[in-house]
């Protein structure tokens, strides 16, 4: 099959879907390249390069779409753009179909095999052609340069001889793969960065990246992963407490870079009018979510502007474009990897297997039908959070109710333990004499004793415990002691073996302790 | 003769063995007790020596002085891992020693009992308290006589076992004659039977039978206990070793040997109880053990609850298992040293637990070599114990000492087992059962409901280990299949150093 690559229409654009390397790889699967001339130029990629790497460069996007059967794009068609293709031809790149119902029935009509990047479902198997993660960690690390560019300060905090600097605030709002990027950059810029997302399981991942995550304190929080890993709308009581939450921190923040996207809707605004008064001059905020309207009130897209207290508002909507060689490189990727995953055999033959969920997914329109929205995948995309234990909240008082319990049932057993204790005692006094009871009282306070002083001996030192009472047992040594002045020998006799080893036993079960208690030492 | 001097000796003695086991409650204080105890002891022979022990002096002390150096020369060589079998061999010559004393006691009775009132008259020393006795005293003083016989019997034996498979000489393994649990109870009625008949005669040959038998109950009794429950079992010796003390002590009338007897059997107990509960048995077999110390049917039945493959054949209450155990699904996957070590270097906490089978390779020295390397990297190690780790209480946290592992990064299980989930590493270093889930999440396992450390919820687990089988205690272990587990194959001491190199 050939594959060939249009030089982008849209205005500002400066991404290639196939860069040279990209189109070597291609060659690799049995396909032949071709592509439009110039169409790299802007990414740093010339024709020159594409020739060495062994893809045809022709005039222009006439001949490419006449010699090719796979059409490859960053930016989806214009309606005109689309009117150019041949029938039953293969096109590959960002769609949006949801957002441009008519663009699909044109292709469906036209019967394109449309293979819409946006729409590659989130799982594992499938993130090598993810191209909206590539695009977004580039937005997200672009994002934090173009904050830097017009922030006049440092981003990290430094003590010199010419003054102290305090390190730059960063808030970024929302967690998704181009805000994680966006506090990795930050962070590694020296910034203090504070990260906020209403899918509290991201916490982690935001933790992991050095960020602190700003906490909400809000009980009905919903599972991400219901929605394949993207945020949902949220309850206007959540959203009252998270703009609460944003007035509180606007006037700390030197930059705010808000990337709250919720699949198919116009972005929610989350920075308002009001808080971006109370940020200090010459603060910046970068919008992610300029093109779909804005997370801020004031951004005014693909525009920069400062208003009147000083804050920069960067709405660009092209930070990958900005990032063209970058961009192109990871874009050109993921298209080989769907290119691959649709030549199964390596021989230059595309087999679009409507049965693979991948390519299902991504596939909009085949055959002359609208194949969007695809069934839902057989995978899911991340594995639902198990549904927590409610642990019970006990209030004070029945907290308190249940401490009475407890107290009034260990009462309830030591009265008892008492009172069979002593009669059994009192049992034993009838009948022995006096002079056994009185050692018999000895023996039960020494029981007694020993129970309330071994408690508090700690785990780590139950090895000598033991070897202390092992050489404290050979007291036994005095009753040896005493028989042994005995007149019969045989007595004589039995108690010094006895001494001898009861000897043995208190000098090594000291010595014994010792050595060991004298190796525990503090770090 | 006036024993007014002696027995203040012996209070001040016995506060000082009181101070002496109190002061183990904390590391530092630990080092103080220790000199308490010897003060204690020095002033409690010394004191004998002077007064009621007067006779026959010499013997007396050129015998101490013999023992003392053997005892001290063994304590100078003994290697830290051989704690265990140094302990039960002590507490054999305890048992032994109360065995002699206790004949003593019956020989100067019979002697004294076949004596005329004139020479009664003119005794001194122990044989004159014997002579003051009336009917009844004497009667108690032969039961007395006979319980410290027999403890001390059963001390003995049991303790020589315990010493026997500790060492490797005895196999580790659960033995049982034929007839089992049923032999025991026979020697046991027997024993109960001889009583009878020694306090009707005062019969010489009825307390030989009685400890003939008492013997058999002590060989046997261990025999049947499995390695892996040794903990409880040295503790429980202990134990009977100090009730042997004091059962001495009431035929002699000496009340320091009771006093000191009571603390080590009290004490003793009480550690069996919290290696019970740490190992989940049943709190009524703990207390039939504490009563049954002195008895022998009820530590019979003690023993039968700790040997857990006969629980729920005998005494079916106790935990025992139900139904078929869990089949593991999965395979174990093997890790080399260097997959090991580019783990830790990436890791930024780690915890290690380590088990008997760091003990048998000796492996200490490497382990904390290994922590010093991490952790002069900036890494958070920490080690956690389980109360049954090894074959001794805290045995671990001895051999971690003698390594020079600073004591407070070793942490007990209930301190440590809720950081596991934030922990990157977890390393297993030679232990099975204590990080078994199988007790969480097999109700049919044979140690189902037993607290363990949750080393799998760590982000991954090294298993050091030096084969596939089972182990000690022949309970298959399902840690070793999960997912974020890899088996680190191989003698503890060798992997380790072997890894040490590429921590870097």
């Amino acid at each position: 099959m050939k594959i060939g690559a249009l030089t982008e229409v849209f205005p500002g654009e400066n991404r290639v879907a196939m860069t040279p390397e990209s189109g070597l790889q291609l060659v690799k699967l049995g396909h032949a390249c071709v592509i439009q001339a110039g169409a790299g130029a802007k990414a740093g990629f010339s024709d020159a390069l594409y020739t060495a790497a062994g893809v045809e460069v022709l005039a222009d996007a006439k001949a490419v779409i006449k010699a090719a059967d796979v059409i490859v794009k960053v930016r989806g068609p214009e309606a005109a753009e689309l009117a150019t293709l041949k029938k039953g031809q293969t096109l590959i790149s960002f769609f949006w179909p949801a957002q441009n119902p008519e663009l699909l029935a044109a292709a469906a009509k036209k019967n394109l095999t449309v293979v819409a990047m946006d729409m590659v479902p989130r799982i594992s198997r499938a993130q090598k052609m993810d191209a909206l993660s590539s695009m977004a960690n580039i937005a997200g690390y672009r994002a934090v340069i173009e904050a830097g560019s017009n922030f006049g300060r440092f981003f990290t905090g430094q003590v010199t001889a010419a003054g102290k600097v305090p390190p730059a605030k960063v808030l970024i709002v929302g967690a998704g793969v181009a805000g994680l990027a966006a506090i990795g950059t930050s962070v590694s810029l020296g910034a203090i960065v504070h990260a906020f997302d209403v899918r509290p399981e991201v916490a982690e991942q935001i933790e992991s990246m050095g960020a602190s995550f700003v906490f909400l304190e809000f009980e009905a929080t919903q599972d991400g992963a219901a929605t394949g890993g993207y945020a949902a709308p949220s309850s206007p009581e959540f959203r009252e407490k998270q703009l609460a939450k944003f007035r509180e921190l606007a006037p700390e923040m030197d930059i705010v870079i808000t990337t709250a996207l919720i699949p198919g809707r116009p972005a929610p605004k989350l920075w308002t009018e009001d808080m971006v008064r109370m940020m200090k001059p010459g603060s910046v905020i970068v919008d992610l979510a300029a093109e779909r309207g804005g997370n801020c009130d004031l951004t005014v897209p693909d525009e920069k502007f400062t208003t009147e207290n000083g804050v920069t508002i960067v709405g660009y909507t092209d930070f990958p474009s900005r990032m063209a060689a970058q961009a192109s490189t990871l874009y050109a990727t993921n298209i080989r990897h769907m290119l691959t995953d649709l030549t199964p055999k390596k021989d230059g033959v595309i087999v679009h297997n409507m049965e693979d969920d991948v390519i299902r997914g991504a596939t909009v329109s085949h055959a002359g039908a609208v194949t969007y929205p695809p069934p839902p995948p057989k995978i899911a995309a991340i594995a639902a959070a198990k549904p927590k234990p409610k642990v019970v909240e006990l209030t004070p008082a029945e907290r308190r109710a249940q401490e009475v319990a407890a107290f009034t049932a260990q009462t309830r057993n030591q009265v008892t333990l008492l009172a069979v204790g002593g009669g059994l005692m009192l049992l034993a006094g009838l009948f022995a004499p006096a002079s056994f009871m009185s050692h018999f009282i000895v023996f039960v306070l020494s029981v007694f004793i020993g129970f309330q002083v071994i408690w508090n001996v700690s785990h780590s030192l139950h090895t000598p415990l033991m070897a202390v009472t092992n050489a404290i047992s050979s007291i036994i040594i005095l009753g040896a002691l005493i028989q042994i002045g005995s007149g019969s020998w045989l007595v004589v006799v039995l108690a010094a073996l006895a001494v001898f080893m009861a000897g043995i036993n208190i000098f090594g079960g000291f010595m014994v302790t010792r050595r060991m208690l004298a190796m525990f030492q503090k770090s | 003769m006036d024993y007014g001097f002696t027995t203040a000796a012996y209070v001040v003695a016995a506060v000082l063995f009181i101070l002496s086991l109190g002061g183990l409650s904390g590391q530092e204080s630990a080092k103080r007790a220790v000199w308490y105890g010897i003060a204690g002891m020095a002033l409690a022979v010394a004191a004998t020596l002077y007064g009621p022990g007067a006779g026959n002096w010499l013997i007396s002390v050129v015998m101490i002085a013999a023992g003392g150096a053997i005892g001290w020369v063994v304590a100078q060589r003994v290697q830290m891992t051989e704690m265990p079998q140094l302990v039960a061999a002590m507490h054999s010559l305890v048992g032994l020693a109360a065995v002699f004393i206790g004949f003593n006691t019956h020989i100067e009775l019979v002697r004294v009992m076949g004596m005329d009132e004139v020479a009664r008259a003119a005794l001194d020393g122990f044989a004159a308290v014997v002579a003051e006795k009336t009917g009844v005293e004497t009667n108690i003083l032969r039961v007395e006589t006979f319980l410290g016989v027999f403890i001390g019997a059963v001390t003995f034996t049991g303790s020589v076992i315990a010493f026997g498979k500790l060492a490797g000489r005895v196999d580790g393994k659960a033995k049982k004659l034929p007839g089992g649990h049923a032999l025991n109870a026979g020697a046991a009625a027997i024993s109960l039977a001889l009583l009878v008949v020694y306090l009707m005669t005062g019969s010489t040959l009825a307390l030989i039978g009685m400890t003939i038998a008492a013997f058999f109950i002590g060989y046997h009794l261990i025999m049947g206990i499995g390695g892996a429950d040794m903990p409880v079992v040295v503790s429980m010796l202990n134990s009977y070793s100090g009730w042997a003390a004091a059962a001495i002590g009431f035929s002699l009338s000496n009340d320091l040997l009771i006093v000191v007897g009571a603390l080590v059997g009290s004490s003793g107990a009480i550690l069996s109880y919290i290696m019970c509960k740490a190992m989940n048995r049943s709190f009524i077999s703990v207390i039939l053990g504490l009563v049954g110390s002195s008895g022998a049917i009820l530590s019979y039945i003690m023993c039968k609850a700790m040997n857990r493959s006969f629980i729920s054949v005998i005494l079916g209450g106790f935990g025992g298992t139900t139904g078929p155990q869990m089949a593991v699904e999965g395979e174990q996957i093997a890790i080399d040293t260097e997959g090991v070590a580019a783990a830790l270097n990436d890791a930024d906490s780690i915890i290690i637990i380590p088990g008997y089978g760091m003990a048998v390779a000796q492996a200490q020295q490497a382990v904390s070599e290994l922590t010093r390397k991490l952790r002069a990297k900036g890494k958070t190690v920490r080690f956690a114990i389980h109360p049954v780790a090894g074959r001794l209480p805290g045995h671990m946290n001895v051999l971690l000492a003698e390594a020079k592992v600073p004591y407070d990064i070793v942490l007990e299980m209930d301190e440590i087992n809720e950081d596991f989930p934030q922990t990157d590493v977890a390393i297993v270093i030679g232990s099975n059962d204590i990080v078994n889930p199988a007790a969480q999440e097999d109700p049919n396992s044979p140690i189902a409901g037993m607290p363990v450390l949750e080393c799998w919820k760590a982000k991954q687990v090294f298993v050091s280990k030096r084969g596939q089988g089972t182990g000690y205690s022949g309970i298959e272990n399902p840690l070793f299949y999960k997912e974020n587990t890899r088996m680190f194959y191989g003698d503890a001491k060798k992997s380790l150093d072997a890894l040490l190199p590429l921590i870097d």
